[in-house]
């Protein structure tokens, strides 16, 4: 078996290629940095620092080390999105839709163009195979480090040739692992937010680069009241509260919608940002022959490490999904993808969906 | 062992050139630039190099500047020349190049107009991969301060029309220096030719069996040129910083015994290269060969291959024994989309389709049987 492994040059892909390494033999491990973003970064995958660090943990554990140019693909299926989705009033998941095209499609291309069996990554998820030979798609063993929620659109073709070599193991144990090897990663920090924005400039600057930003202003959600003026509508996101100000109550005021075309951001109490479900298209499911027709019980997660929700799923005629939760839960920000695992076995990933 | 055809990104050295080198990096140590013997020796060294590559390149002694690279020769030549071009500070004429030129030019353009405040003119190459000279007529104005054209491309290897760029430039840009970045035509023309078409000319000593880190700019004299690095006044005050003696001694012997076998050498690897390019189209559907074939120097076979992408193939052809490259290489190591073929009008797609094999000196007619052994099989298993 012959496996490409993912290394960003951050800790978990490092200790990822290391173990593969070790299991297999350093000659059927081949690592490859994929360069993603062709603007300045200061973290992800991108810089030449993050290459360097790959480079040299390949080179130390005796690997052929590649990079893969995928920028302009990056920029098509991510970047671009992520800016149009803004625009539009959406707040899309960058790293989801990286995963979907860039991590689990076309590097797995390539990894079959080149004769690989497999890919590993990173990433704090678990795979397991059933005796049918199925795979299922598990939490990682860390429970706050768990990134089964940026894999939950995986199916069962990418499952197959998937490994998440450090899935078992807590993040604490990737970082001694890193450190017994005497690998330059080993105290790295964890990437944080979005790999192709800047800190320096943040989500403003960017977005404010790419497409005009309007300012509007705040509407009570039920009367309809105008309450005053709000920045950049377009950097808005349904849930949000910092920036909205209090309500004649005294209360802390939520956002319910945002409608870009007409400039206008909708507040209220935060019951008022509650909703008792939230409709989901571009549904994936793990399970090939998922084929679910009936209500079921589930358990959404409806970001990167959002508190796990109760709820009922309905599959709808044309392929969405109507989510109702148990109780009801901060608004889902349209773009935003949830994640759906199973109501028995809440380490399961059953699905994904975005959020209309 | 295994087969390398990546002579245009660099050659082995020749032996005779590693031999040159060896007594300046122990014995005779010295900084040409002191006063006592030690430094004379050292000193004798480098005039005789210089010497030396001045009768090879047809120039004059005192036009010869060494650098730590052709990337920083051709700095030195466009940015040197625009800072020297006004004496009273006003922004230089428009610069004009072609968009097929190596980063070193294009970026060193782009800097003088960020810093500078030069308009910088990029001119479209044909379809057979030659500098468009329709486009180019037009771009050149009376007011062009300098025209840069490369002898030949790096990527296809097809020679530019240095003769008609020069005859044009001098017609209609009457006050425009011309450069050439002809680090890639050193192991194949005849260089007093092109010394004598351009004001500024660059080598690097690494792309015709010398060693890396040594670039060559030959100057007319009479050109006004600012230094880009400052300091001790070395290389006549035009290129600051202690030589690198030992690498000028071993760039003028590899510079010679180029010069004294390129005839040899153009036939066995024109030869050699025409095989490994007619096999290639024989036994692999849908590639061809990029360019005129007539007008491209002996080490060269570009390529483009339907359907397949040009950095897969190279990866698959490293893990068969066979370094080959496709579009330019980043320091990252990652395939950077060709510019090149880009400025033919070539669509993405053919773009990314593209392999380049070069083949130098040292290459074997083994090496040649590897690729074509080779190539039809990986080919098809992309495609399947």
């Amino acid at each position: 078996m012959r496996v490409l492994v993912a290394m960003s040059g951050g800790v978990d892909s490092s200790v990822a290629a290391a173990l593969l390494a070790e299991r297999l033999g350093p000659d059927r491990v081949v690592g490859a940095t994929l360069k993603l973003w062709g603007g300045s970064s200061d973290s992800g995958c991108c810089s030449v620092a993050d290459v360097e660090d790959a480079r040299r943990v390949a080179d130390q554990l005796g690997l052929v080390h590649r990079v893969f140019n995928f920028t302009e693909e990056f920029d098509r299926r991510v970047v671009s999105p992520y800016v149009e989705g803004h625009a539009a009033g959406r707040t899309p998941n960058p790293c989801i839709e990286c995963n979907r095209h860039l991590k689990f499609d076309r590097l797995f291309d390539r990894a079959r163009a080149l004769g690989f069996d497999a890919v590993a990554t990173g990433h704090h998820a678990r795979r397991a195979t059933t005796v049918d030979g199925s795979h299922r798609l598990l939490r990682g063993a860390d429970p706050a480090k768990d990134q089964s929620y940026v894999l939950s659109m995986l199916g069962q073709d990418q499952l197959a040739r998937s490994l998440f070599p450090v899935g078992e193991l807590t993040k604490a144990q990737v970082r001694a692992e890193a450190t017994r090897l005497g690998l330059r990663t080993a105290d790295k920090p964890d990437s944080q937010e979005v790999c192709f924005i800047r800190s320096d400039e943040g989500r403003r600057g960017f977005l404010g680069e790419r497409l005009p930003l309007h300012d509007g202003r705040l509407v009570d959600h039920a009367s309809g009241e105008d309450l005053g003026p709000v920045a950049a509508v377009e950097l808005v996101t349904v849930g949000q509260r910092r920036g909205m100000g209090h309500g004649h109550d005294g209360r802390r005021r939520y956002v319910t919608a945002v409608d870009v075309p007409t400039r206008r951001v909708r507040v209220g109490p935060p019951e008022a940002a509650d909703s008792p479900g939230v409709d989901l298209h571009t549904v994936t499911w793990v399970d090939a022959d998922a084929g679910r027709r009936s209500p079921f019980a589930a358990v959404a997660q409806c970001s990167a490490h959002g508190r796990p929700a109760g709820c009922t799923v309905r599959p709808v005629g044309d392929g969405t999904l109507s989510v109702t939760f148990d109780a009801p839960q901060r608004r889902i920000a349209p773009g935003q993808t949830v994640a759906l695992y199973d109501a028995a076995e809440p380490d399961r990933v059953v699905g994904s969906g975005i959020a209309a | 062992m295994r087969a390398y055809l990546d002579h245009a990104a660099t050659t082995p050295m020749h032996p005779e050139a590693v031999e040159a080198m060896l007594p300046y990096l122990s014995g005779t140590f010295g900084n040409p630039s002191g006063a006592h013997a030690e430094s004379r020796r050292a000193r004798v060294a480098v005039d005789d190099a210089r010497e030396r590559v001045a009768d090879l390149v047809g120039a004059d002694l005192g036009e010869v500047v060494f650098t730590g690279s052709g990337t920083e020769a051709d700095n030195l030549a466009i940015l040197g020349t625009l800072a020297g071009a006004r004496p009273d500070g006003a922004s230089p004429g428009p610069v004009v190049c072609s968009a097929m030129e190596h980063h070193a030019v294009l970026e060193a353009c782009r800097a003088a107009a960020r810093h500078l405040g030069v308009e910088v003119r990029e001119v479209p190459s044909d379809a057979a991969g030659l500098v468009d000279l329709g486009a180019l007529a037009n771009a050149c104005t009376p007011d062009v301060s300098l025209v840069s054209v490369m002898a030949v491309n790096n990527e296809l290897g097809t020679v530019q029309p240095l003769e008609e760029v020069a005859r044009l430039v001098h017609r209609r840009s009457p006050g425009a220096r011309l450069h050439t970045d002809a680090v890639q035509a050193a192991p194949w023309l005849d260089l007093a030719g092109l010394t004598a078409l351009c004001d500024l000319t660059v080598l690097s000593a690494h792309k015709f069996g010398g060693p890396k880190g040594v670039g060559v700019l030959v100057v007319r004299d009479g050109v006004r040129l600012e230094p880009v690095a400052h300091g001790g006044g070395q290389e006549r005050g035009r290129r600051s910083g202690t030589q690198d003696v030992a690498g000028i001694v071993a760039t003028a012997t590899a510079l010679a015994v180029t010069a004294a076998r390129r005839h040899r050498t153009c036939v066995s690897v024109a030869s050699r290269r025409d095989r490994l390019a007619d096999g290639l189209v024989a036994h692999v559907p849908g590639l061809s060969v990029t360019g005129d074939r007539s007008r491209t120097v002996p080490g060269h076979a570009h390529c483009t291959v339907d359907g397949v992408d040009g950095e897969e193939l190279v990866i698959l052809l490293d893990d068969a024994g066979i370094a080959a490259s496709a579009g330019a290489a980043c320091s990252s190591g990652a395939v950077e989309p060709s510019h090149v073929l880009a400025s033919m009008g070539m669509d993405k797609d053919a773009a990314r389709s593209g392999v380049r094999f070069s083949l130098g000196a040292t290459t074997t007619d083994a090496d040649v049987d590897r690729v074509l052994a080779v190539v039809p099989g990986l080919v098809a298993g992309l495609r399947h």
